[in-house]
């Protein structure tokens, strides 16, 4: 019993690629090690509650009907209608800049541009022409050079944009929408996040995450898929440089033509047999966050906060890097599940709320102080949080965190690195014939851009059936 | 297979892989790609359709054949005619 396929991980990009090669009539089984489906977009449940991780938005969003635009084309290749993911879109959102003389700029954008322009009209009425100048030059999806991968974001936009303080504010959102590098990322990057943030837009799937994935699992079984839940793969195996199977956690070893991996670069290449990197090792990625969901007594509408999501900085230079403390409560984002335009309002309105971490710290953390570092931390990122929002704490009759320690139990994630490794391989290709990586260090991240990640690799193997180029 | 139920083969194909997609007025002599969105990749999904459903292998060269409904129905008459219709997204 020899599979055509195995992947590696059931998240996004596992169950996109999954439902492709099943469509084509490939043997495949999707395993999991977990007993939850989503991987880095999944939810859990705690006393009785459900919570989500990931920030509750799908980026991406256009209106039924749009062509060439990346949420159309996966929809498409997964056939599943428009409608079917029931989304609702932002009301609106901002990136906050909190200056050295206390005041705040406010950058507002919603799913429809103008909103943006007028934004930056309003905060810097001469930099209208730069920024018009600068959408108009973003690089697109796929038609970046090998210069726009290689040269800094920053310093682009600086090109259109002479006011230091806009440059700052229109890097925060794309750089917490999934930047694996701190404090700036490649042109290219930068053209694909602003796209997708900016010119198309964020929307929530009623439901959540767990509506989405559980449509996504409904469609690679009834493609006649195989999913394995509470199945890790201890190793890939290999014989002359070309991928023959996997052994499991419990020794079981399953033989197969090739396999992807939405598991990382490097946790794929230990899986392979390399010896385990270290720590400080380049291609493990130094972003990872605290988050904390607290569910609240009332709406945050009633509270007079009508914003989706808030991108925030508390002081002039926006520190997304890895801290030097526990966790940097300067920077982070505020989401508002119920602020999208739903007409299926949650049981309990919630908001919560992601701050940078220190990795090294929460991992090495003795157990007896991790609960009440894990309090401390999160009383200091509400408390910053609060200023660019309304009063959290006093309306919160529930909260619960997690740490850069839960994020890389759950998804093997080293570093707990929420967006991976700093090094990307475009074209998924590894050393071993036959082994794909998926996913994020696959160079496409959020909701639909794990998906389109697993589609295209997965429809790549299906047009090359013999096992594909070295 | 009638010439009128490749017709249908194809629509429902169709219907399956682009099921955001209106097929009520496709005409037959009009090449597919100017009356719906369909990209290259969906072409191939076509194909991969044809070949799980009916087991009909379309090569490459071939695919040009497939560009309107009418030409789906020239081409495929011949190996479709033996194979009972199947429907998947047009049910009923």
């Amino acid at each position: 019993m020899r599979y055509d396929a195995l992947i590696l991980g059931a998240g996004m990009s596992g169950l996109g690629a999954g439902i492709r090669l099943a469509q084509a009539g490939k043997r495949v089984a999707v395993l999991e090690r977990h007993y939850l489906w989503g991987g880095l977009n999944s939810f859990y449940k705690r006393a009785g509650r459900r919570f989500e991780t990931g920030l509750h938005a799908l980026t991406n969003f256009v209106p039924k009907g749009v062509p060439n635009v990346p949420l159309t084309r996966i929809l498409r290749q997964l056939r599943i209608p428009h409608d079917a993911l029931r989304l609702a879109p932002q009301r609106h959102s901002k990136s906050a800049l909190r200056l050295a003389n206390g005041e705040t700029l406010q950058l507002e954008y919603s799913n429809d541009l103008a909103r943006m322009r007028a934004s930056v009209a309003r905060l810097f009425p001469a930099e209208i022409d730069g920024f018009e100048r600068l959408v108009a030059a973003l690089p697109g999806y796929s038609d970046a050079s090998e210069s726009d991968r290689t040269t800094s974001a920053r310093v682009r936009l600086a090109e259109f944009v002479r006011e230091p303080r806009l440059v700052e504010l229109l890097m925060i959102a794309p750089l917490f929408y999934g930047s694996p590098t701190e404090r700036d990322m490649s042109w290219a990057e930068y053209g694909i996040l602003f796209r997708s943030i900016h010119l198309e837009g964020m929307a929530r799937p009623e439901g959540g995450i767990k509506a989405l994935l559980e449509l996504l699992v409904e469609r690679y079984r009834a493609e006649g898929g195989e999913l394995r839940m509470r199945t890790g793969v201890a190793a890939i195996l290999h014989k002359d440089g070309r991928v023959t199977g996997v052994r499991l956690d419990d020794g079981t070893e399953l033989e197969c033509e090739r396999v992807l991996s939405s598991a990382g670069l490097v946790e794929t290449q230990a899986l392979c047999g390399e010896p385990r990197a270290s720590e400080d090792d380049p291609r493990i990625g130094r972003l990872s966050f605290v988050e904390v969901c607290c569910v609240l007594d009332r709406a945050p509408l009633e509270l007079g906060h009508d914003t989706t999501i808030v991108f925030y900085s508390d002081s002039e230079r926006f520190l997304y890097e890895r801290p030097e403390t526990p966790v940097e409560p300067r920077a982070g984002v505020i989401t508002c599940p119920s602020n999208y335009l739903t007409s299926v309002p949650d049981a309990e309105p919630l908001v919560r709320v992601t701050c940078p971490a220190n990795h090294g710290f929460w991992t090495g953390l003795d157990e007896s102080r991790y609960a009440d570092e894990k309090a401390r931390a999160v009383d200091a990122m509400l408390a910053t949080a609060e200023s660019f929002s309304f009063p959290i704490r006093p309306h919160t009759v529930f909260r619960d965190s997690f740490t850069p320690r839960t994020i890389e139990r759950f998804t093997g994630h080293r570093g707990g690195a929420v967006y991976g490794s700093p090094i990307k391989r475009r074209d998924g290709q590894t050393d071993l014939r036959g082994l794909e990586l998926i996913g994020t260090d696959q160079g496409l991240v959020g909701v639909v851009g794990a998906l389109l990640s697993g589609i295209s690799i997965a429809n790549r193997s299906v047009l090359a059936p013999s096992g594909g180029v070295a | 297979m009638t010439r009128d139920e490749i017709v249908l083969a194809i629509k429902d194909i169709i219907a399956t892989i682009a099921p955001d997609e209106e097929l009520g007025g496709l005409e037959l002599e009009v090449r597919l790609r100017d009356q719906i969105e369909l990209d290259s990749m969906d072409f191939l999904d076509i194909v991969m359709e044809l070949r799980k459903r009916y087991g009909v292998q379309v090569p490459e060269e071939d695919y040009m054949q497939l560009a309107t409904l009418k030409g789906c129905v020239d081409y495929l008459g011949p190996k479709l005619e033996s194979k009972a219709l199947v429907l998947t997204a047009l049910k009923g």
